[in-house]
């Protein structure tokens, strides 16, 4: 105990006051030593304006440093700080303690992520979901050859996709979507989503080749429209529309 | 599935109200699903029976008119009902029809796919399923 409170001592710069608390709990889990997670509890005060991912720094800052979770931009940017939050999957930084209404925050690492300690995931297939859909543009030409002009698009081609372009890539949909919650070899909402991101694109040609590859009984077809995905996402990309716009490209209702 | 990939697994079929009521709906498609094929595979049974004779037949098919026999097949009545309207539902937005248009998105961000159409089409097949269940008890339990 008094090794923790030298902790404080020297890396507090701001006193922690507030008339609020809550009850953190953090799950805390180490692969390499440990066979299953514990909670460890943490009495904690908050203001109305108070984050969940500043409650857990305030845990690494004043009571245990050895907590750990990925964070950066705080800004719900960089897809970072996903994690499951009193139940479900959300970004820690975009999360207000004041508007869980609850006087318990239980934090835990994402479902259907690899852990690598306590509350940070590994994102490797994620980004290899991610890569296997071709998230670029697919096309014989290019903006630097062809008379030096970019390629033109009309407002409403640019509605077509530019909700989807929005995907932080946070994780937080597979981590709520029912299938990848069974099926090690789905492919995912973030990926699917991104496939019709850019088959929706005016400017790309590749629109058979991403069908071939989401065409897989692990693929497309995998998805059942629980909508979780959309639910949790923190941008407003609504994964679930466009795997069923997607869908409807196989089908034949869309061409 | 392996401990590392710390998969939800069954248990994410628990609490699906805190993705709301498509999520529920999907719990109650997949529970019905399962449901309907343990009847399916039990009505095969059953009708196998006949290969029994008329006496063998009788008595197989005396097991469906006790109460306990009624209140399997109105839970069944239900199951088909609510897997039929819904399956409806499911089919429709599977092939991108009433699942909104793609628009950028303003804060909250209510999800478009999540919209008034869908979540008509679950509650109107729970409702119905009800309703045809309490037909059914109404017609084997008699006025």
């Amino acid at each position: 105990m008094a090794q923790v409170s030298g902790i404080a001592d020297e890396q507090t710069s701001t006193p922690l006051s507030s008339s609020n608390t809550i009850l953190l709990r953090i799950s805390r889990f180490n692969p390499e030593h440990d066979d299953s997670s514990q909670f460890m509890e943490f009495t904690v005060p908050y203001e109305r304006w108070t984050t969940v991912l500043e409650a857990i720094l305030d845990v690494k800052k004043h009571f245990d440093h050895s907590v750990a979770v990925r964070y950066s931009c705080r800004q719900a940017t960089c897809g970072s700080c996903g994690m499951m939050i009193n139940g479900k999957p959300r970004l820690a930084c975009f999360t207000k303690i004041s508007e869980l209404n609850s006087n318990v925050v239980t934090v835990e690492p994402m479902n259907n992520f690899p852990i690598i300690r306590d509350l940070a995931v590994k994102f490797e297939r994620l980004f290899d979901t991610h890569q296997k859909i071709k998230p670029y543009l697919i096309r014989d030409d290019s903006e630097l050859v062809s008379d030096e002009r970019e390629f033109l698009q009309s407002p409403e081609e640019v509605e077509q996709y530019i909700q989807f372009a929005n995907c932080i890539k946070c994780g937080l949909c597979n981590s709520a979507c029912p299938t990848m919650a069974t099926d090690s070899s789905f492919v995912g909402p973030q990926a699917l989503a991104q496939a019709y991101r850019y088959v929706a694109d005016s400017r790309d040609k590749g629109k058979d080749s991403r069908l071939k590859i989401i065409d897989d009984s692990h693929g497309i077809w995998r998805c059942h429209f629980a909508g979780s995905c959309s639910q949790v996402c923190p941008k407003g990309v609504d994964p679930a529309m466009g795997i069923q716009l997607l869908r409807g490209y196989l089908l034949g209702f869309r061409s | 599935m392996t401990q590392d990939e710390h998969k939800e697994g069954i248990k994410g079929m628990v609490n699906p109200g805190r993705y709301g009521i498509e999520r529920v709906a999907y719990w109650l498609m997949r529970l019905s699903g399962l449901g309907l094929l343990a009847y399916f595979i039990g009505h095969i049974y059953e009708t196998s029976n006949i290969l029994r004779g008329q006496v063998g037949w009788t008595e197989f098919l005396e097991l469906t008119q006790t109460t306990e026999g009624h209140a399997i097949l109105a839970i069944v009545i239900a199951m088909c009902v609510f897997h039929t309207v819904n399956g409806i539902r499911v089919m429709l937005g599977h092939g991108g029809i009433g699942v909104g248009k793609p628009a950028r998105p303003d804060y909250p961000y209510d999800p478009a796919s999540q919209n008034y159409r869908h979540k008509i089409g679950i509650y109107s097949a729970i409702v119905l399923a009800a309703v045809a269940m309490m037909y059914g008890l109404a017609v084997m339990f008699g006025e």
